[in-house]
């Protein structure tokens, strides 16, 4: 019955590949938009292919997810906070594949398509459309503004669980690198 | 840790820990985000010095006003031994292309403008896009963006006072003696009456990359066929649109056409610097022929949604490092959101008051 106080090892590499990718787009993706240095047209390339293997990341995650039982949360917790809990964590969900999704249509109603590290494009979800674009591009910078303060709270609520009332909580994502003898 | 006694401090510290974490994620993140400034000049201030404070809505920040254009590119085939861009093969390309001219006021008279440009848009079935803007001027007048921001920013009229500061900008040519081969174009530049008998250069230089993975430094100029001749008498030259009317007239009797000449660098020449011309003796390949068949209004045709960046470049082509080239990739996404969003309200706001027309009948 150990299985259930910790995420299965899969889900803990998912987790932590897609969670230092993301918070480097949600990075480069602010500070590109403002550059004019040369970096900056590498940037943009490598923000569309690292954001699509996000989105491949979070949907091999969704389906990873129907393959083991997460561990409860700890029955201590109040209803309210389990609710709050299980709301970001959807919350999170929703955004980590809007995100890309919503980037993936900007380009294409820019006439573009999105290509994964110049090896191959992907197919063209819609086709060039000018004021779509206008909407598609202020959402694209809305969500990735959503996703980060709901990343804050994700990591605030980690490190409370983690610190103040150091429960199970934390460990349960974190990989246990000492070996139990 | 759990000593009973320490209790209390030890929450407090962990509290601390908590928080110094949480604010130095949150204060990295605005700092990228650009909310302290520190990040030289970004694209935002350039389209805000565009502007001048005062924004043609849904038009172009620079290069406001133009026409759109249909036509196709009639690939000679002479540069496939350089680059396997598919648009470089022999064959025919189909293009979707602006003529316009410089300046932020989408009602500026044609002939008054210093600057005209043609930008070209091809797009393929294959997934390859090639999109280039091309302008009057062989160079550019300074090196890097920031620089080109300070001559933007000397050259702009204050938007209060419509004055400039003619002793800095005197100072300013001084400083930058880079500017001689750009201000020596600009003495020896005689507009002609037609967007059909200028010549409209890359400016700056790109690479065009082969089979065997071999690069080649390139730039190009779009040159006319068409021989220049004074403004045809039916158009005054006060006309604001003289150019417009003129292209018009020009094609229906025939099509527009210009030779793609692109020059190859060899080793002394710095692709990455957009202020030196290269010397007349270079190479010179003649890529094809674009043919111009048809003119339409901007607002509406396909052109005007088109940014014309010109980083958006095919397989077999790739872009130097010339900051300028970077910067103008920059500059132009910055401007086509402000206008794209412009353009999404406007047409909200017609359906709205379409609507509310047509509830009232």
């Amino acid at each position: 019955m150990s299985n259930t106080k910790s995420f299965p090892t899969s889900a803990k590499l998912i987790h932590w590949i897609s969670a230092l990718l993301i918070i480097s787009l949600l990075f480069v993706g602010v500070s590109m938009i403002q550059s004019m240095a040369p970096w900056q047209h590498t940037a943009i390339k490598m923000h569309q292919s690292i954001g699509v293997l996000v989105f491949v990341l979070v949907l091999v995650r969704l389906v990873n997810r129907f393959f083991f039982t997460a561990p409860a949360l700890p029955s201590e917790l109040s209803r309210l906070q389990q609710l709050a809990a299980k709301f970001t964590q959807v919350l999170l969900y929703v955004l980590m594949l809007a995100q890309p999704l919503s980037g993936w249509l900007m380009r294409n109603a820019e006439g573009l398509p999105v290509s994964f590290f110049g090896l191959f494009q992907l197919p063209t979800l819609i086709g060039f459309n000018y004021q779509a674009f206008g909407v598609l591009r202020d959402l694209h910078g809305i969500l990735a503004w959503s996703l980060f303060v709901v990343i804050v709270l994700h990591i605030g609520a980690a490190l409370h669980h983690g610190l103040i009332r150091q429960d199970s909580v934390l460990p349960s994502m974190l990989f246990k690198f000492r070996s139990r003898k | 840790m759990s000593n009973s006694t320490n209790d209390s401090t030890s929450i407090i510290k962990r509290y601390a820990v908590i928080f110094v974490l949480m604010a130095g994620f949150v204060l990295a993140f605005l700092y990228a985000a650009g909310l302290f400034g520190g990040r030289g000049v970004t694209a935002q201030q350039f389209v805000n010095l565009q502007e001048n404070e005062k924004p043609n809505a849904s038009f172009r920040r620079a290069h406001a006003k133009g026409v759109c254009l249909q036509g196709e590119f009639v690939a000679s085939g002479l540069l496939a031994p350089f680059t396997t861009a598919e648009f470089f093969q022999k064959g025919n390309y189909p293009f979707i292309g602006r003529f316009s001219i410089g300046g932020g006021n989408p009602t500026a008279p044609d002939l008054a403008s210093g600057v005209r440009s043609l930008a070209l848009s091809f797009t393929s079935d294959s997934g390859q896009r090639w999109r280039t803007a091309m302008n009057t001027p062989t160079v550019m007048a300074v090196r890097t963006p920031e620089v080109f921001f300070q001559q933007i920013k000397l050259l702009t009229p204050d938007p209060k006072t419509g004055k400039r500061d003619e002793t800095k900008i005197k100072a300013f040519f001084a400083a930058h003696p880079e500017m001689a081969e750009f201000n020596q174009w600009k003495e020896d530049y005689v507009a002609s009456s037609s967007f059909a008998t200028e010549k409209y250069h890359s400016i700056n230089a790109f690479y065009l990359v082969n089979n065997n993975g071999e690069r080649q430094a390139v730039r190009w100029a779009m040159a006319p066929q068409a021989e220049p001749q004074p403004l045809d008498e039916n158009i005054s030259d006060s006309h604001p649109d003289a150019l417009q009317i003129e292209l018009a007239q020009r094609l229906e009797n025939d099509v527009v056409r210009f030779d793609m000449l692109v020059t190859l660098a060899n080793d002394s020449d710095d692709e990455n610097n957009p202020t030196v011309a290269w010397p007349e003796e270079r190479t010179v390949i003649n890529a094809g022929t674009v043919v111009i068949r048809a003119v339409e209004p901007q607002q509406g045709s396909a052109c005007n949604g088109i940014n014309f960046d010109p980083l958006v470049l095919p397989k077999g082509m790739e872009a130097t490092a010339d900051p300028i080239l970077n910067a103008r990739s920059a500059v132009y996404a910055e401007s086509y959101r402000r206008r794209a969003r412009e353009s999404f309200q406007q047409q909200a706001d017609s359906q709205k008051t379409g609507q509310q027309k047509a509830g009232a009948q």
